[in-house]
């Protein structure tokens, strides 16, 4: 699975591996907004450990899940970004959207 | 100016062609010994030229996406990647960082932009109903460094 879904109590975490492109950036929304809309997180978190590679399809799916988490009143997080994945992510302008928690943490960047 | 060394690509504008796109074209580029992040790049870079094709040029129809490789002496990289699709009305509109005709809300309009940032150079061609055609260039220094 490109999505693996962990549930908290207050938080989803998805553990996305493998490319996205926008082939695979589909089925990988519909995954992680199907546990967000599930369980009402107020957090989730987007880890970005086990990707390989990602182009501007993968901004849209992170874009989205910013616009989802808002409409939650909750935040996104982004963890364990790649090199390549923080470049790609850098040149889109993402750490502006970020939250206060995740720079403080310098998770992205 | 003759290339050392070329190759030429047709295949289905399908989105699952995507992956087999970016991965030919790294697999071909390899031989200049490039490092881990231009080999990125380039992929990154197909990846937007190639998805613009399937997404925009043809609008999910079945077509023809066309990709020329080009190696010149002091390992100079040219990529050309074709459709005969709609073609762009406005192309300074359309490079405009965040400007995306998707209505769905999932592409992030930057396609364009990553292009000209991971490369050396980009330029888009196109005429409405007849198609675009991207070139893109880049340089490898690395030699693996």
């Amino acid at each position: 699975m490109p999505v693996e879904i962990d549930i908290g109590e207050k938080s989803v975490t998805a553990y996305i591996s493998g490319e996205i492109d926008h082939h695979n950036a589909g089925e990988m929304r519909t995954r992680i907004d199907e546990a967000v809309e599930y369980s009402y997180p107020e957090v989730l978190v987007l880890d970005f450990g086990g990707v390989t590679f990602m182009d501007s399809s993968g901004i849209g799916l992170v874009m989205g899940r910013f616009r989802l988490m808002k409409n939650l009143c909750g935040k996104v997080i982004i963890e364990n970004a790649p090199r390549a994945i923080k470049k790609v992510m850098r040149m889109a302008g993402i750490e502006k959207m970020l939250s206060a928690e995740n720079k403080k943490e310098g998770s992205l960047l | 100016m003759k290339p050392i060394n070329e190759m030429k690509l047709c295949f289905e504008s399908r989105s699952c062609n995507e992956s087999f796109a970016r991965s030919a074209v790294a697999a071909f580029v390899a031989v200049l010994d490039p490092n881990v992040e231009e080999l990125s790049d380039i992929k990154t870079a197909v990846s937007e030229a190639v998805t613009n094709c399937i997404v925009h040029g043809y609008k999910n129809d079945i077509g023809t996406v066309y990709i020329h490789v080009k190696i010149f002496e002091g390992a100079l990289v040219r990529i050309l990647i074709k459709d005969r699709g709609c073609g762009i009305a406005d192309i300074k509109k359309a490079m405009e960082p965040l400007f995306t005709t998707c209505e769905t809300g999932e592409r992030a309009g930057l396609g364009f932009s990553i292009m000209d940032s991971f490369m050396d150079k980009m330029k888009v061609r196109s005429k409405p109903g007849k198609g675009t055609c991207v070139t893109l260039e880049k340089s490898i220094v690395s030699k693996g460094k």
